[in-house]
């Protein structure tokens, strides 16, 4: 029945327009902007659904397409469609703003329509970003979406917030705008803004190198890949909850499906005669950063960087499939990676965006993120506690949640690929156990630290609720993946079938 | 030797503001100060009946009459059009500042519209006499409105200094012009481009000279380095509504002798000022953002932004494409709307006894009128070049033209320098919702300017969501 409805439209305008709605309702009416916002938000989520329950899994072709003239004056079309790559995504989107409008409900007093208006808003211009088929399109919507969220952060963030948020902004910012310029470049080649020409433009090994490092810069900050890394932990650290969680559930996956929607397809050769750096960072990622976190005395810095160790993983296993090539000759196989690598975002998006909440939880009652003011939490709040060790399981990858599947398949991957570099990535097991436990140790278990601690209450009804759906995804995707791998079939062996065709 | 009469029609909507102003300047005499406002009608009534006419005799095709002096094509109906109302706008943002300090003069009027005038007249010039006459009319009235506060000795000196440093370079491009007339024998500019057609054939340097003259001239007009430096001391020296008028249409009109004089005129010589307005254009770039960063008086600070989006405006004329001429025209407009907004902001801002014109200012706008933060956020938004804003697309045009004839290394520092200039922009973004007032005086300019400043923010998403609509203008012109 929802076959010839503009879906995609709506999952990008319904929570715009709820955004607007929310903002002229002002700061006179908390409680029904608080309302208005949810039903959005909810609205939105119910919108999207079809696009999971209609979706044809046979095919790689664009679903769902919509296709109307935009800017004639550059060929540039109002392009919009879904493959198996972004689908998912779109439904994590409207999926995790529910959540968040409802984490929101208590903790944000100060100007509440527009941190409502922000993340509605910011919610279109993602689903945007996950379904633009038009280059510029997708670049309106990947620059846009940066002023809300530097709003939220400067508006509610931490007593950092101001140089977390520039820094958030100028660091994306420098990213994207090599983006433009290679895509600019690839207009001129091809005389049309369309992603899926640009997939077929045959193209010289220098402008591939040069396009392919440019929206490296793009993606690679945006994701984030060590060096380039280091706005995250201050943007986390200085966000508001709501802010965290979207920031690293959403927009960090924004730069992995970059890789897939971009510089894969377009730059194939650059890609497969860089793949040693792409595999050199994400293994510096994988160990460093997992290195770092284990330092860390600040839970959502510990988090923030566990994040980056995790992105890392996502990188390896797109990137790992030309090493296999090489190894065996053969593109068997290296679909293993790219689908791991995309199973391991969507469920990073679920465990990231828990365990930022379970530390907003905390935070509400403390204001306190450091974790040595914590210690014994389980004798006062039982329920959260079990919560948060079932996410830091998740998040250490254990068998059965949804961290474990990505794992798994990136790591067969790369034991295709080569054993040290399996190893080397499988480390993140030993590693992300250590510091995720370590942290769970120090701030659930053990005596009760203080007073402070003694007096904490236990997790409230709309807490539980959002938890527990999250704990509820997390554990059905950890035992029954098939879903989301059968939607994931058909376009990732496309990619693999495409970016094997060399485009010299 | 026959007497003809030329064909009146292309140039009604010049006689028109002619003649009103004339009227003006008599008619204000007899006008009491309590009755000033007929004088402010009667300005709005030329502007807009300007307008009104420019747009009615718009034609398709292109006219030349007086003698081969004067042009009136698709190019100009379109710039005189946004000439003239972004002047209309002008002259409402600045009535609420002028009326509060004692500025609410005739004069101020009679000024200004001499000064449209003089930008009609350079629009359409077909001739380098005529292009010399209308700039000099601009020019004239500028000087005079930047001292119009005579108690202001910060506003007597940059009006000398504009005046010294203005006539200079008229009289480089008046030496220029004699040069180009000595080379082709004639002042006509379709005459000059066959002239220098039939003369470039072996190494001229008497055209040589020619050009460099023209080019330093108009550099200096347009306020692009090296030749910048009068242009932030005469920002923040003038009374803020002539900033705000020495900032919008003059771009336009400057923009419009560069495509007569230059990309026509002297387009047979492309290759050659390609690298001078490239050298132009990538200093303008550097200086103008990264100077920006140390102003604390957001008078200077746009001045400084201006010099950064003249150096995008040369990038696209270096191309010497015509998708680049598009560019150039869809920036510049788009320039001229932003400029308008925020200076449209400061005037909003300040009252009497108080003037706005540092960037602090703006601190807590969000909690005194979110609806004018939003708007300020907008204009910021276009001026730092993001998207969905107006200014992405202005920025996205000029690549494209840039990158289009291979000069891709420029593209990329230029969209580097405009990433240091978002930190400027996004500084008053911070100032207006991160931070807490200071001062919370009631905020309130009448409906007039209200509803213009709304408008003229929301243009920024308007055209940003629908930039098709304007592009498609631009490019037809050209």
């Amino acid at each position: 029945m929802f076959a010839d409805w503009p879906l995609l439209s709506l999952v990008i305008w319904t929570p715009i327009l709820g955004g607007l709605i929310v903002l002229t309702m002002g700061d006179r009416m908390p409680e029904a902007s608080r309302r208005v916002g949810l039903a959005f938000a909810v609205l939105t989520f119910l919108v999207s659904i079809p696009l999971f329950t209609q979706f044809d899994r046979g095919t790689h072709e664009m679903q769902f397409v919509e296709m109307i003239p935009w800017i004639s004056t550059f060929n540039i079309h109002y392009h919009l469609g879904v493959d198996g790559i972004s689908m998912p995504l779109i439904l994590l989107t409207t999926f995790i703003t529910v959540l968040v409008v409802i984490a929101a409900w208590e903790v944000i007093q100060h100007r509440v329509s527009q941190y409502l208006a922000a993340f509605l808003i910011m919610e279109g211009l993602m689903n945007g970003v996950f379904s633009a088929l038009d280059a510029v399109l997708f670049y309106v919507f990947f620059e846009a979406m940066l002023i809300p969220m530097f709003l939220v952060i400067g508006i509610w963030g931490g007593p950092n917030r101001i140089y977390a948020t520039l820094k958030f902004f100028l660091y994306t910012f420098l990213g994207s705008v090599f983006l433009l310029i290679g895509l600019i470049y690839l207009y001129t080649q091809s005389g049309s803004f369309a992603i899926l020409d640009f997939h077929h433009l045959p193209l010289g090994m220098t402008a591939q190198m040069l396009i392919f490092l440019g929206m490296l810069l793009a993606f690679g900050v945006k994701i984030p890949m060590f060096p380039v890394h280091t706005w995250l932990p201050d943007a986390h650290v200085e966000a508001p909850t709501g802010g965290s969680v979207i920031l690293a559930a959403i927009m960090l996956k924004i730069g992995g499906y970059g890789f897939l929607r971009f510089s894969l397809p377009i730059a194939p050769d650059a890609a497969m005669a860089l793949d040693w750096l792409m595999v050199t960072l994400s293994l510096i990622a994988v160990v460093y950063i997992g290195l770092v976190a284990l330092m860390q005395q600040d839970m959502k810095k510990l988090i923030a960087y566990s994040s980056i160790a995790h992105m890392g993983f996502v990188t390896l296993g797109f990137f790992i499939v030309f090493m296999i090539y090489n190894n065996t000759g053969s593109w068997q196989g290296a679909a293993l990676g790219i689908s791991g690598g995309m199973v391991q975002m969507i469920s990073h998006g679920l465990i990231s965006a828990a365990m930022f909440l379970c530390v907003g939880v905390l935070y509400d009652r403390m204001h306190s993120r450091r974790i040595a003011d914590y210690g014994g939490v389980a004798n006062t709040m039982p329920w959260f506690a079990a919560f948060f060790v079932l996410f830091a399981m998740a998040n250490t990858g254990l068998p059965g949640t949804s961290g474990f599947v990505g794992e798994f398949m990136v790591i067969l991957a790369a034991f295709r690929a080569d054993f040290w570099i399996a190893l080397l990535a499988a480390t993140t097991l030993i590693l992300a156990a250590a510091y995720t436990l370590w942290l769970v140790k120090r701030v659930v278990y053990g005596e009760v630290a203080n007073d402070n601690v003694a007096k904490l209450t236990d997790v409230n009804r709309r807490e539980f609720w959002v938890l527990g759906v999250l704990a509820f995804a997390v554990l059905l995707l950890g035992v029954w993946p098939a879903p989301l791998l059968d939607v994931l079939d058909a376009t990732v062996d496309n990619l693999v079938r495409h970016i094997a065709v060399s485009k010299l | 030797m026959t007497f003809e009469i030329p064909d009146f029609i292309p140039v009604i909507p010049e006689l028109f503001l002619l003649g009103m102003a004339c009227f003006i300047l008599v008619a204000d005499l007899f006008i009491p100060q309590a009755r000033r406002d007929i004088t402010y009608g009667l300005t709005q009534f030329s502007v807009l009946g300007a307008l009104v006419l420019t747009v009615w005799l718009a034609a398709p095709e292109v006219r030349i009459t007086m003698s081969g002096t004067f042009v009136a094509d698709p190019m100009s109906d379109l710039l005189k059009s946004v000439v003239l109302l972004i002047s209309a706008v002008v002259f409402l943002y600045a009535r609420p500042y002028l009326m509060t300090r004692d500025l609410y003069r005739g004069e101020f009027y009679v000024l200004g519209l001499f000064g449209v005038l003089g930008m009609m007249v350079m629009i359409s010039a077909n001739s380098l006499l005529t292009l010399y006459l209308g700039l000099e009319l601009l020019s004239l009235c500028l000087y005079a409105l930047v001292a119009f506060n005579r108690d202001s000795t910060q506003a007597a000196e940059s009006a000398m200094k504009y005046f010294v440093l203005g006539s200079i370079a008229s009289g480089v491009l008046l030496y220029g012009m004699s040069m180009l007339y000595g080379i082709t024998g004639t002042l006509d500019i379709a005459g000059v481009t066959a002239g220098i057609l039939t003369a470039s054939g072996e190494f001229n340097m008497a055209l040589v000279f020619a050009l460099a003259f023209v080019v330093v001239a108009l550099a200096f007009k347009l306020g692009a380095v090296p030749f910048h430096m009068w242009l932030p001391d005469v920002y923040h020296g003038a009374p803020t509504p002539v900033t705000l008028f020495i900032s919008t249409a003059p771009k336009i009109a400057g923009l419009a002798i560069i495509m007569r004089l230059l990309v026509d005129g002297m387009g047979p010589l492309h290759a050659d000022w390609q690298g001078m307005l490239l050298i132009l254009a990538v200093l303008s770039l550097a200086v103008g953002n990264v100077v920006a960063i140390a102003q604390t008086n957001i008078k200077r600070m746009f001045a400084y932004s201006t010099i950064s989006h003249v150096g995008f405006v040369l990038l696209a004329i270096m191309a010497g494409t015509t998708e680049g001429n598009a560019a150039a025209l869809f920036y510049v407009i788009a320039y001229a709307l932003m400029a308008a907004g925020g200076f449209g902001m400061v005037l909003y801002l300040s009252r009497q006894g108080f003037e706005a014109d540092n960037i602090q200012d703006f601190r807590g706008l969000n909690e005194r009128s979110p609806w004018f933060a939003f708007i300020m956020l907008l204009l910021m938004a276009a001026m730092a070049g993001l998207p969905p804003t107006l200014g992405f697309y202005a920025k996205l045009a000029v690549l494209q033209a840039v990158v289009q004839v291979g000069f891709i290394w420029v593209a990329v520092f230029a969209v580097l320098m405009s990433v240091i200039g978002a930190f400027y922009y996004l500084r008053i973004i911070k100032f207006m919702y991160f931070d807490k007032p200071e001062d919370r005086t009631e905020l309130s300019r009448g409906m007039d300017v209200n509803v213009v400043l709304s408008v003229n923010g929301l243009l920024m998403l308007g055209l940003g969501i629908f930039p098709g609509i304007l592009m498609s203008l631009t490019a037809a012109v050209r």
